[in-house]
């Protein structure tokens, strides 16, 4: 059971270790759960989880896998202690499995942890879940086990299992909410350190390096301060479909501000998709020509999208986003390439689901940009996503696109 | 080994007790996360008094580097005598400071060790720290001599969570996220603060604080601090406690510090909402 709880954990996506595994095991053997069902879920919690995020995910986890003891907790806890005082009273094992377990200590516990757990990789990779012996494995009844795990009485006050099924944490779940500072912190990882320009330092390395050439009279250097070096170009959807994400928008712009870290930021605005012109301000009024952003900025700049990428195909192709609009020139997909062919370091941020991505424009605009999810993790992914150099492919269908407007 | 659960100076959740139980059995730092005004750093303080061990804090801050930590080799120091001093500049022992860690390090007692707020360095920090706190140990490059604890130090992280932190960093440590009290805890730690409080505006008080904390849309939600600033406040000013669930609230400043909030919870007062039940 205890090692199911082990899988169960990684099924549902939580970074569990076999390290981590292992601590649990040392930590129980040295009776740090104090024999209870709430402190083995305490330590449990300390040594597994180690983002609030996932506190959620154990608790759910914790309640389906222990469900079953809780509503039997009083007659398991018999069985066992009456296997503790007479190991032939317990019907369930099998003579071979009881004579094995009476001889197993704590180092043959992790040895045939560690081989379980390399015949449970196999396995899993075949695809079938992996379902542990309950009660006749050594860790699915290490509950009873002298050196193993013990599962005592409910522990005074709350049983850990109403606790785990209260889902206290459920608001830290990452993929859920994103706070402008958590934002800022994501967007904070996009910089880039660099020495060009403010109040000069004292350089200690040169100063001593001047000063022996210098025959030991003391030579001053000074050098610039390491500061960020990133140039953000913010470009966001306002309007129309993007109302229902505006609150979000808006958090992720006071992000970057807040942050203030990068040593330039411009901000503009676009309705649906970018033309000839993007805006200062959401009411469109005045406005800068997207051909002078090609022109005066240069390839350095970081480029994040926000958008919901969802339009008619037809204002994909237009030429303005204005229909009446009869002057010709290069199609709102066009005007995209052109800015990712001149931005090589690009995002789209997409506040709509990913499942809704492999269609209609969406999927048009993601052969352009590089798309994430409006999320924490989708901004991770972003800052990770634009440290690496891009993907090859892209960039040459982007070229081509650019240049056939 | 004796369990940690707190002294009569700060109360600890059965969780966090045990979270530090196995933090100092198993000699793995211990990282605290929670929200602004939980406690965390006066928890390192505490489990320092606790087990009546010598307490080390090491402030981070944005400028901070993990060499800063162990020791600092004032080069400055050395530049100048060799100049004009009449120090002897080969003996590079003398110009070498230990820092928190290594202080914590080379104590004969077992130290707590507090690094507090590691997530305002830079983010690479907690990995350049991680050799160090698995082995327990860091050579002095200048010199060559090898800093080994001599006992392990219990060592308490906290974060504000400004910046993620590695994953194999995060590995290496026993978490724990401070969740925030509810109300008979937060009853029993304001009774820290204020022994001789009196039932009824304890009572009272905490309603309020708790309604106030539910507002939807608060950005920055009162913590415990504040709500001790506050009994304070109500206390020094001898306020009937009958009267602080029917007039909105007094010493608002106290607990809001954000004008946003203020004004957006002046506005629900005035709707009444902190009026009546």
């Amino acid at each position: 059971m205890f090692l199911d709880f082990f899988f169960n954990l990684r099924a549902r996506g939580l970074k569990v270790t076999t390290h981590n595994w292992l601590s649990l095991l040392e930590a129980l053997a040295k009776g740090l759960h104090g024999d209870s069902l709430d402190g083995f879920y305490a330590v449990a919690r300390c040594l597994l989880v180690n983002t609030e995020g996932d506190y959620d995910v154990f608790d759910q986890v914790f309640a389906e896998t222990f469900r079953g003891v809780a509503i039997d907790a009083q007659a398991l806890l018999n069985n066992l202690d009456d296997w503790l005082k007479n190991p032939k009273k317990l019907e369930f094992l099998d003579p071979a499995l009881r004579e094995a377990l009476k001889a197993l200590d704590m180092q043959t516990l992790r040895r045939e942890l560690m081989d379980r757990l390399k015949r449970q990789k196999e396995r899993h990779e075949g695809g079938s879940h992996w379902i542990g012996t309950g009660g006749t494995s050594p860790f699915g009844q290490g509950g009873a086990h002298p050196s193993g795990i013990r599962i005592g009485g409910a522990g005074g006050g709350r049983s850990a299992l109403i606790v785990a099924d209260e889902r206290r944490f459920q608001n830290f779940r990452r993929d859920l909410v994103l706070d402008t500072r958590q934002i800022a912190s994501a967007l904070k990882r996009l910089r880039k350190l660099s020495r060009e320009d403010g109040e000069p330092e004292l350089d200690l390395d040169g100063t001593i390096d001047a000063t022996a050439r210098n025959c030991g009279d003391i030579e001053v250097v000074m050098q610039p301060p390491r500061n960020n070096s990133v140039r953000l170009l913010l470009l966001l959807d306002v309007g129309g479909s993007m109302d229902p994400h505006a609150h979000l928008v808006s958090r992720l712009f006071s992000a970057a501000h807040q942050s203030g870290d990068f040593k330039e930021l411009r901000t503009y605005y676009f309705h649906n998709c970018i033309y000839s012109k993007v805006y200062d301000d959401a009411s469109f009024t005045d406005g800068i020509k997207t051909t002078e952003l090609l022109r005066t900025l240069d390839r350095r700049w970081y480029v994040i999208i926000v958008g919901d990428a969802y339009m008619h195909p037809g204002e994909l192709m237009m030429s303005s986003s204005d229909w009446w609009d009869s002057q010709r020139g290069p199609s709102g997909l066009n005007w995209l390439a052109k800015l990712a062919d001149r931005f090589p370091r690009a995002a789209w941020l997409n506040p709509e689901p990913p499942r809704l991505w492999p269609h209609g424009t969406i999927a048009e605009i993601r052969e352009v940009f590089p798309m994430y999810a409006l999320t924490l993790d989708g901004l991770d992914e972003m800052v990770k996503g634009m440290r690496r150099p891009g993907d090859p492919r892209r960039r040459a269908r982007v070229a081509r696109l650019a240049s056939t407007g | 080994m004796k369990r940690f659960t707190g002294t009569s100076q700060y109360i600890v959740s059965e969780e966090l007790g045990r979270a530090v139980d196995v933090a100092v059995a198993l000699g793995r730092p211990l990282l605290i996360k929670g929200e602004p005004g939980t406690g965390k750093t006066l928890l390192a303080r505490d489990i320092a008094n606790f087990f009546e061990a010598p307490f080390e804090c090491w402030t981070v801050k944005s400028t901070t580097k993990a060499v800063d930590g162990l020791y600092q080799y004032d080069a400055v120091r050395r530049l100048h005598d060799s100049r004009f001093g009449d120090a002897d500049v080969r003996n590079i022992e003398q110009y070498i400071e230990l820092g928190p860690v290594g202080r914590a390090f080379t104590n004969a007692e077992r130290v707590v060790l507090l690094i507090d707020e590691i997530d305002k360095a830079d983010m690479e920090f907690p990995n350049d720290l991680l050799h160090e706190l698995d082995t327990m140990s860091f050579t002095i490059a200048e010199t060559g001599r090898e800093v080994v604890a001599a006992k392990r130090p219990v060592v308490i992280i906290t974060s504000n969570n400004e910046k993620e932190l590695p994953d194999a960093f995060l590995r290496r440590c026993v978490f724990h996220w401070i969740a925030f009290p509810g109300r008979e805890l937060m009853q029993r730690i304001v009774r820290v603060h204020h022994p001789d409080i009196e039932d009824n505006l304890l009572a009272s008080a905490l309603q309020a604080f708790y309604r106030l904390r539910s507002v939807d849309g608060l950005r920055k939600p009162p913590s415990t601090s504040e709500l001790i600033d506050w009994i304070s406040a109500l206390r020094h000013s001898g306020m009937d406690p009958a009267k602080l669930l029917g007039s909105g609230l007094p010493f608002l400043g106290t607990l809001l510090k954000k004008e946003q909030d203020i004004e957006l919870v002046g506005k629900q007062v005035r709707r009444g909402m902190f009026g009546k039940r």
